[in-house]
């Protein structure tokens, strides 16, 4: 029986809430946890001749940002609970690269903070966390 | 093969050096014409090149300013040298009656070169161009980095530009309809040309040690010749291709574009904004110095995604207003093969209308100047081919499917009304065939002139800024005087009428491509063979799909 959950943050609130969550459920079930964080980009849009130049040194410094000042931190606290922890940092349409994460990974199920965002914002762009229930292949666990 | 290679080769540079010594000796006895006054003679006007066509799309250009002091001493100063400069490169021989510019030879030649050595690349790589782009064999651990899709739609909107619209206008009257079918076969030919110099491109290019890339045809000239024990040769055309990428940046990349986007700007304001050519050119180059210096890319995002927006729309309304024509289409399709063949009307005939559209298809899709390798070589991948792929889509997409859209709509017009543009021609033409159907056209036509001028601004930019660095190193002080200088001769465009300067820079462009496809000889077994062990690999599996398998 595959007995690991696949942890989504993004270094908001409701994203720490889903942490202590997750971790809470992983020692309970003896579970691993896969820690993923996913930056937002698509393969589809138009750039300069400049920035396509310069995109390899920027997708190394998003990563190197995004695995020191949101995923090392998790993982840490995760490794202090006395689990057994793996990261990802991709690039992706976020709902989609969880699915594809979760897929690879053989994950469970899936944990993911509700980033609460609301009004505008979310009417025009929708909610990754939505869209992730709504496609996502295993049990998705909205954490508010 | 090599031998046979070396000799075709010989051969060639042979006659080029004869026409070149014969282009000294005519340039004695004949006198230079003055390049606006005659527009529709420029295109076979050897003085003239590349721009004459596009003045047609205010027929003929008033001057833009008042023929100030500073003007005309810079103009006395160059204009000897832009006649000599113009009438060595667009040297023209005369055969059956048609005048023949050699450099559209060297071009053609080349394609056809490198269409057989190669199998037909552009025919048995089509359908794998579209699976790369379409991110088939984008493995997931590189997502973040340039995808295929975007290193082409980037080349796309440097070369997707007015020539689209109203090149093939002064194509269609100077050479009649038959020379849209040698505008499709010089687009198709093209495609091979492309596809060795943006393979190239990649595969000679240089890792900076900030981990951003720079490359293009002066650094494969270099390191390619280099690698056949001609090292001096190679720095010496490396360079030579550097200098002519930088001064062709300022003047058919950058003055000539601000210039007409102002003449356009003018031409819908019905003359409001005669005299105000400085606040439209300051106005501009401040925007290009928001993108080039400030970093604000925002601005590059929103043009770059409305460009490739108006080309769709551009293509969708031509095929409305070719549907509308409907009655129409098969009188001016079988003009096209007729014309192709007999040369009706042409001047020099059917090898009039074949000169004429190879003239075209090469100053629109740039196939063999190499500059889209410069674009190309940006992008991190660990196969150079897979980016000469995609490549061979743009003469395709530019040439084959716009140029054609647009020779359509003025072809089935014609047959309908062959008076229907009156004295218009170059864009005007264009415009006056869509206006025919639906009324309203011509502004957002205007507008998307503009902003193929302004996103070709931004390409160009680039394709200087490393012909700069080539030459003068990395430094980033450097860079931005550059950028500065850029942004200046954005202003300048629409100030002064520099018309000798932009002759010179014209001439260079289409003399860069004299190195350029002599590089691509000398390098095409390389290509091959890249090319063989990657259609290995991917039929053995090694390399493989991602997605829709």
């Amino acid at each position: 029986m595959k007995n690991t959950f696949l942890l989504a943050v993004d270094g908001s609130p409701g994203s720490s809430n889903a942490v202590e969550f997750a971790t809470d459920r992983a020692k309970r079930g003896g579970a691993r946890i896969v820690v993923a964080y996913v930056i937002e980009w698509s393969p589809y849009t138009f750039n300069t001749p400049e920035e396509n130049a310069e995109r390899h040194k920027r997708r190394e410094e998003e990563l190197e940002r995004a695995t020191s000042s949101i995923v090392k931190p998790v993982v840490a606290k995760l490794k202090d609970a006395g689990l057994d922890v793996d990261s990802e940092v991709r690039h992706g349409h976020t709902a989609q690269t969880l699915i594809e994460l979760a897929k690879k990974h053989d994950v469970a199920q899936i944990f993911i903070g509700r980033r609460g965002a609301s009004g505008l914002k979310d009417m025009l762009f929708g909610s990754v966390t939505a869209n992730l229930v709504q496609t996502a292949p295993v049990p998705v666990t909205v954490v508010p | 093969m090599k031998h046979i290679l070396m000799n075709i080769l010989m051969g060639l540079l042979c006659v080029f050096v004869v026409a070149v010594s014969a282009a000294h000796a005519q340039n004695e006895q004949s006198k230079p014409s003055s390049p606006t006054q005659d527009w529709i003679k420029g295109i076979e006007d050897p003085n003239v090149g590349y721009r004459s066509w596009i003045q047609g799309i205010s027929p003929p250009e008033p001057p833009l300013v008042e023929d100030t002091g500073i003007d005309a001493t810079i103009n006395a100063l160059t204009a000897p040298v832009a006649g000599l400069v113009g009438r060595i490169v667009f040297f023209k021989i005369p055969v059956f009656g048609a005048e023949l510019p050699l450099v559209v030879l060297w071009l053609v030649i080349g394609a056809i070169f490198f269409t057989v050595y190669l199998g037909f690349i552009n025919l048995r790589g089509f359908k794998h161009a579209i699976e790369l782009v379409r991110g088939d064999y984008a493995n997931p651990n590189d997502a973040g980095e340039v995808s295929h899709f975007q290193a082409l739609a980037t080349a796309v909107s440097g070369t997707v530009g007015i020539g689209n619209i109203g090149g093939v206008a002064v194509a269609v009257t100077v050479g009649g309809a038959g020379a849209t079918f040698w505008l499709i076969m010089a687009g198709f030919l093209g495609m091979s040309t492309k596809f060795v110099e943006c393979t190239l491109g990649v595969k000679y290019r240089n890792e900076n040690p900030d981990a951003s890339v720079s490359g293009g045809p002066m650094y494969y000239l270099r390191r390619g010749f280099a690698e056949r024990n001609m090292e001096g040769f190679g720095k010496f055309i490396g360079i030579f291709y550097a200098i002519g990428i930088f001064i062709g940046a300022l003047g058919i990349g950058n003055m000539f574009q601000s210039n007409q986007a102002y003449v356009q700007l003018n031409n819908v304001a019905g003359g409001g904004l005669d005299g105000l050519g400085w606040l439209v050119g300051l106005i501009m180059a401040a925007v290009v110095f928001a993108v080039i210096i400030g970093g604000i890319k925002s601005i590059a995002r929103v043009t770059e995604k409305i460009v490739p927006f108006m080309a769709v729309f551009y293509c969708l309304f031509a095929l409305i207003v070719i549907i509308m024509n409907l009655p129409s289409i098969p009188a001016a399709i079988g003009n096209i093969f007729s014309g192709a063949l007999t040369g009706e009307g042409v001047a020099g005939g059917a090898l009039g209308a074949l000169i004429i559209g190879f003239q075209r298809a090469v100053f629109s899709n740039e196939a063999g100047i190499g500059s889209a390798s410069i674009a190309h070589s940006a992008v991190r991948t660990n196969e150079p081919i897979t980016e000469g792929m995609v490549s061979l889509l743009e003469p395709f997409i530019d040439t084959i499917v716009i140029c054609t859209i647009t020779a359509l709509v003025i072809g089935t017009s014609q047959v309908a009304d062959p008076g229907f543009a009156g004295e218009a021609k170059g864009i005007a033409m264009t415009s006056a065939a869509f206006e025919r159907q639906l009324s309203w056209f011509p502004i957002p036509l205007a507008f998307a002139a503009v902003l193929f001028a302004f996103s070709t601004m931004i390409s160009w930019s680039y394709y200087g800024l490393k012909g700069w660095t080539y030459m003068f190193g990395e430094s980033l002080q450097g860079q931005t005087a550059y950028k500065l200088l850029f942004c200046a001769f954005v202003a300048l465009g629409c100030i002064v009428q520099l018309g000798p300067i932009l002759d010179i820079s014209d001439a260079l462009v289409f003399l860069i491509c004299v190195p350029n496809i002599l590089g691509l000889y000398f390098l095409a077994p390389i290509v091959k063979q890249e090319l063989n062990s990657y259609l290995a690999r991917v039929q053995s599996g090694e390399i493989k799909k991602y997605k829709n398998v």
